[in-house]
This record gives structure tokens, C-alpha cells and sequence, in this order.
């Protein structure tokens, strides 16, 4: 099968490989009919993040059609139409059965690195470092399962790819960031970050009570969805001397009630400290820029609520802690616990409430996969979200569908060679 | 005196993920540098170097005393001590355990046990260099659902002795498994070597325990091995994970 896979640094090829196999007896084998690329996928792109090999297959956001199962998933069947969740986790362990499924105990198969940097391991991950367990990623035209029985959403017939694709990760995360906000009625909800988990983020702070949203962003295109799709008020922090006092006099002088990072780790500014997060990581003395993170925590309201979806890998310099503490911050932030969201949210697709198509502004066949990287990257060509379809040649034909080659464990089909 | 400690023992952990991350940053130099120019900064800024070698934890001794005093005799690297919380009731795990012809099934070091009646059982293993060695043991102490005690018998390569515990952990989380295990070596070049690997083995003891708690819990041991990938660097190809 082709699989999009890291060379380097900004360096994804697109390479032939071995179609994936059963390896334990919960797995199940997705063919994909649709993926897509992450904003987090970037920092792996720029190689900002350890322990990832040459070779690594990518791609953490993907949907498909079951084409075979192992012993011990009676929950799937061959042909069943799912929606797989990025986070890979057990169901059996003290944090599963908590609901905090990103933090699952039993599904990291390199627990013992993620245990050297923080202490102890969060959930495996679809193709996101050997740190988080190492699985190859979903960029590719077949993905291996683990926990099949656990994870994937099964979604019905007659409704496109293309609105049920980002139940994978951004939708959920969107509004997982804005669910820990405990956004009380009429709330004014700041969201650093018009990407497209910021553009969910602006979407599920309406749909939990907010009462102003205001965005906060650079990109022209990105703002503008923010407004005609989000009705956020916009801020194009280029053009301001200081986001915060723009916020402070937006707000009457009370700030806003809870704040959003959606940008994470490769947080670009104009302001000094922003400018010594650059130099700083420049040099490898800093790992991540918390630009963002500065600027929210000095802009909330006091006793306002801090809420951190975008990624963070390791370090940070200068926080101010000391605004944090006396102005009495709760910050909430974590990978999204993604089995909470994803059946309440496929319900508002499905009811029409929202579409989620609407952050999608390129859809590439697999082999473009490298354009489609450094486009999202330099946020060229009005690039927001890339959809990537496995059967599609680049120009929006339908190829050949692969025949999947290899053994037939379980209950999968027959293919023929 | 705190402060000390806590630096240190930052030190000591920031120095082995530098190590046991350089597999993995082969390609990715820039990240491998993050962490070793970072590592460098903060010794410019001050704060205390402990040397890696330099620093070893020493625990409750657990095992019985005539082991203790043949393990003294032999230099022993120091104790091995670790636990995990496990889901699943005391007289589950002790079960599974019990029958040593499971303890392949998680124990990575182990290929096979076999149980010869009245007490003894057989150990066939891989030291951590990779080579072969096998063994007889005794159970010294067996309380169903509580603990189990054991000792290799004379004439093993490797003496190796410990206890399982099987403890009730608070507040319904299910049971605390707790391994406590001494190695000594009868000759003079596998002391100096025992010493110089003890590390290595306890974390792969930890390891084991985590492979327990997967199985006991989900039934199955998370793998990627066999998975899809594409082109591997030469030193990609080759380096696995050792644990």
C-alpha cells in the first residue's frame, strides 16, 4: 500500500510498503477511505518532537471501511463504516474506566520514554512517535487498529466523509477545549488560534452557552471563516500594538471569562517575548515557544478559566506564574478524551446542527501528501484543513481501488493478489 | 538538603533519557541536541551534577536473611524494588502467577518454566546481554493471594532470589503487585558485571510488571512489532526496543 511517511525534517515521502496485519487478537483492519493532516502533525514535520524514526508512518486523523477483525472484537463486522479516535485506548483501566481516555494506562507500548519526560505515560497514539507507542498512522490507504472493540465510531450510510471525518480528532478537541472552560451562560470566550480545532473551539463555545467569542489570529482566510462561519468577533494580532489591551477594552476592562490555546508549542508573535522563544528554541535552549500561553494567562479575567488544547512537548521558559496564581486561574488542558465526544457530536452532524466540511480547503490524493505538508505548513494558497483520499489521483479522479495483499487472519475477506 | 535531592535525582533521569533517546534522535539531530544543549545550560546555571553511576537508590531489604547474607557474601548490585497497581483482585493475579508457566507470557527475559512438583521449578532465560542461562529454584514461602517467595537453588549461574506481593490497594483500585529481588553472581567478572547492569535489569523487572498489568487487564500486550513502516535508516533497521 502507499503510506505518507516521515524522512526528516520537513521531509514526508510518499512510499510503497507492506500492508498492515492482525497482530493481536482486539485489532481490526481499516481500509481508509479519507484522512487528514493535523496541525500537530506539523510540529512532527518540523521535528520539534523526540523519538521519531525514519520511516514512521504518519497520520492520526482517519475513517474507513472495516475489511477484517481479530478473535476478540465482536463489536465490529467486516463492512462496517467507522470513524477511528486518534487516542488508542484499553476501556479496562483505572483512567478508561474514569473516562480519561487519553490517558489510558495499558495502550503506550514505550511507556517506560513517555515515563522519563513526564513522570508517567499518556495513551499510545496513531503515528505520533515511538514515545507515544510508536503505531503507524493512518496517512496510508490501510491502518492496523489496536483495541478495535474500544475505539472506532461506527456512522451510518448516505452521509459523506468529508462531515464525519473530523470526529477523528478536531471536532472532539474543539469541543473538549471549550467544554473545560465550564463556560457559564453569556461568557466571554477569547480562542487564540483560527485553525481548524480553533474554528471547532468557536463552534462549541456557541453551543455551550458563550456569549461572545472573540478570535484571535494573523491569517486572513482563517479570520474570515472565524467570522462568516464562527460569528466570532476577529483579531488580527498583527495589526494591533497589544492583543491585550484590545481584549481588556473589548471586555470593559473585565477581560474575557475563559480563554483557549489552540495553537500550542509553535506559537508565532510580534512581541518580545515571542521573539525570545525563537531565538531561544533556535539555540536548543528552549524546546517549546508558550507565546500563546503568556499572553491568555495575562488576558483572563481574574478567576477565569484557562483551557490548553494545543500541544505542548516539553519545555517552557518565563511563565508568569505569579499572575496565574494571584488572579486565581484554573487552568484544565489534556490530549482529548476522545470516546466522551465523539457519539454526541456525530448526533449534531447527523442532525444538521453543524457541518464540518466547512474547515476543508484542500483535498489531495495520498501521492500530493508532501505538498500538502509544507502547504498547511506555510499556510500558503489560503491552506486550512487537507483532506487526503487514498483513491483519488490528485486531480479529483477516482484510481483503481488497491486490492489489499496479505494473510487472512481472523475474519477478513478474500482479496485477490 | 531537599533541593539537593530533588536536582539530582532531575540530573540522574535527564541523563539516561539522553541515553536511551539516541536511538530514536539518529535522524532527528536537531531534537537530539534540545536535550543535550538544555541538559548543558542548566549546569552553567548552576545547578548540582550527580553522576549517573554515582547514584543508587538502596531499599528495604525484603528477602529473607540467609539470602540476604549469601547475596552480601557475593557483592551483590544493589536490591531490585518495584510495584504496580493492577485492576484485578489479589487471588486473580496470585492465580496467574502462581502457575510459572505464565511467566513467559510477560517476562521478556524468560523463554520457558517448568514447575517439577514439591516446590522446585526449572528457569530457562536470557541475561541482559542476551545470553542463555538456566536454572533451579525452590519456593521458600507460598501465601495464596499474598505472596510468593523463591530462591534458585545452588549451582545457578546467576543466584537470583524474591518475593512477590500481592497487597490490596485502597479504595477499590484492585492490587498492588510488588516484586522485591536480589542478583548475585558466584564469580568474580559476573559481580563486576551484575553491578554494572543492575540497572538495566530493574527496569526491565519493571517492564515485566507493566506486561502483567496489560495482559491481567486488557488480556492482550500492546505491540507495533510486525506493524507497517516505510524505508528505515541503517541504525533505524537495526536498534530495537530492548525491553
Amino acid at each position: 500500500m502507499r503510506a505518507v511517511c516521515w524522512n526528516g525534517k520537513n521531509d514526508m515521502r510518499v512510499e510503497t510498503v507492506p500492508d498492515p496485519e492482525i497482530l493481536n487478537e482486539r485489532d481490526a483492519i481499516v481500509k481508509i477511505t479519507s484522512t487528514a493532516i493535523c496541525g500537530s502533525d506539523l510540529h512532527l514535520y518540523n521535528a520539534f518532537i523526540p523519538t521519531i524514526k525514519k520511516g514512521d508512518i504518519l497520520g492520526h486523523e482517519f475513517m474507513g471501511e472495516v475489511v477484517e477483525t481479530g478473535r476478540g472484537v465482536k463489536n465490529l463486522k467486516v463492512g462496517d463504516r467507522v470513524v477511528v479516535p486518534f487516542t488508542i485506548s484499553c476501556g479496562e483501566c483505572f483512567f478508561c474506566k474514569k473516562e480519561l481516555w487519553s490517558l489510558c494506562d495499558n495502550s503506550n507500548t514505550n511507556a517506560w520514554i513517555a515515563e522519563k519526560m513526564m513522570g508517567y505515560s499518556p495513551a499510545g497514539l496513531f503515528g505520533y512517535t515511538h514515545m507515544l507507542g510508536g503505531y503507524a498512522g493512518g496517512q496510508a490507504e490501510y491502518a492496523r487498529v489496536p483495541f478495535a472493540d474500544v475505539g472506532p465510531l461506527k456512522v451510518p450510510d448516505g452521509i459523506e466523509d468529508e462531515k464525519v471525518l473530523f470526529l477523528s480528532d478536531i471536532f472532539p478537541t474543539g469541543y473538549f477545549a471549550a467544554d473545560n472552560c465550564d463556560i457559564e451562560p453569556g461568557d466571554t470566550v477569547a480562542i487564540w488560534g483560527c485553525g481548524p480545532v480553533g474554528q471547532f473551539a468557536i463552534q462549541s463555545a456557541w453551543m455551550l452557552g458563550a456569549g461572545r467569542v472573540i478570535a484571535i489570529d494573523r491569517f486572513p482566510e482563517r479570520l474570515q471563516l472565524a467570522q462568516s462561519w464562527g460569528r466570532a468577533e476577529v483579531i488580527n494580532y498583527e495589526e494591533v500594538d497589544s492583543v491585550l489591551d484590545v481584549l481588556k477594552d473589548m471586555t470593559g476592562g473585565l477581560g474575557p471569562d475563559r480563554c483557549i490555546d489552540a495553537v500550542g508549542m509553535e506559537a508565532h508573535g510580534t512581541t518580545l517575548d515571542a521573539k525570545y522563544d525563537k531565538a531561544k528554541q533556535t539555540m536548543r535552549l528552549e524546546t517549546d515557544r508558550p507565546h500563546v500561553l503568556r499572553e491568555a494567562i495575562m488576558a483572563c479575567r481574574k478567576g477565569g478559566t484557562l483551557s490548553i488544547v494545543g500541544v505542548y512537548s516539553g519545555f517552557v521558559d518565563k511563565i508568569p506564574m505569579g499572575a496565574a496564581m494571584n488572579k486565581g486561574l484554573t487552568f484544565k488542558m489534556g490530549q482529548t478524551h476522545m470516546h466522551r465526544y465523539m457519539k454526541p457530536l456525530l448526533e449534531r452532524v447527523l442532525n444538521g446542527e453543524i457541518d464540518p466540511s466547512r474547515v476543508i480547503s484542500h483535498r489531495l490524493g495520498i501521492d500530493e501528501a508532501p505538498w500538502g505538508y509544507k502547504t498547511f505548513c506555510d499556510k500558503e494558497d489560503d491552506c486550512i484543513k487537507v483532506v487526503l483520499k487514498p483513491d483519488f489521483d490528485g486531480r479529483g479522479h477516482r484510481q483503481h481501488p488497491h486490492h489489499r495483499h496479505g494473510t487472512n487472519g481472523g475474519n477478513g475477506a478474500e482479496y485477490d493478489a | 538538603m531537599r533541593d539537593d535531592v530533588t536536582s539530582s535525582s532531575y540530573q540522574r533521569s535527564t541523563g539516561s533519557f539522553d541515553q536511551s533517546l539516541t536511538d530514536y534522535n539518529v535522524e532527528s539531530e536537531d531534537t537530539g541536541m534540545i536535550y543535550r544543549v538544555g541538559q548543558a545550560a542548566m549546569i552553567v546555571s548552576g545547578v548540582a551534577l550527580v553522576a549517573l553511576a554515582a547514584r543508587r537508590a538502596t531499599g528495604h531489604r525484603l528477602v529473607p536473611q540467609s539470602l540476604a547474607q549469601r547475596a552480601s557474601d557475593a557483592v551483590a548490585p544493589a536490591p531490585i524494588e518495584t510495584a504496580i497497581t493492577i485492576g484485578k483482585p489479589a487471588a486473580e493475579l496470585y492465580a496467574f502467577w502462581r502457575r510459572f508457566e505464565n511467566l513467559p507470557q510477560f517476562m521478556r527475559h524468560l523463554d520457558e518454566v517448568t514447575d517439577l512438583g514439591d516446590g522446585r521449578s526449572h528457569w530457562v532465560g536470557k541475561s541482559p546481554l542476551g545470553f542463555k542461562v538456566e536454572w533451579d529454584a525452590e519456593t521458600v514461602e507460598d501465601r495464596p493471594n499474598q505472596l510468593i517467595s523463591w530462591r534458585s537453588l545452588p549451582g545457578a549461574q546467576i543466584h537470583n532470589a524474591g518475593t512477590v506481593f500481592f497487597d490490596e490497594a485502597a479504595a477499590g483500585r484492585g492490587t498492588i503487585v510488588r516484586v522485591s529481588m536480589e542478583l548475585a553472581s558466584a564469580n568474580p567478572v559476573g559481580q563486576a558485571v551484575g553491578k554494572v547492569l543492575a540497572p538495566i535489569t530493574e527496569r526491565q523487572v519493571t517492564e515485566d510488571l507493566r506486561r502483567f498489568k496489560q495482559l491481567m487487564e486488557t488480556g492482550e500486550i500492546p505491540t507495533i512489532d510486525g506493524q507497517s513502516h516505510g524505508t528505515r535508516s541503517f541504525i533505524g533497521a537495526h536498534v530495537h526496543n530492548p525491553l
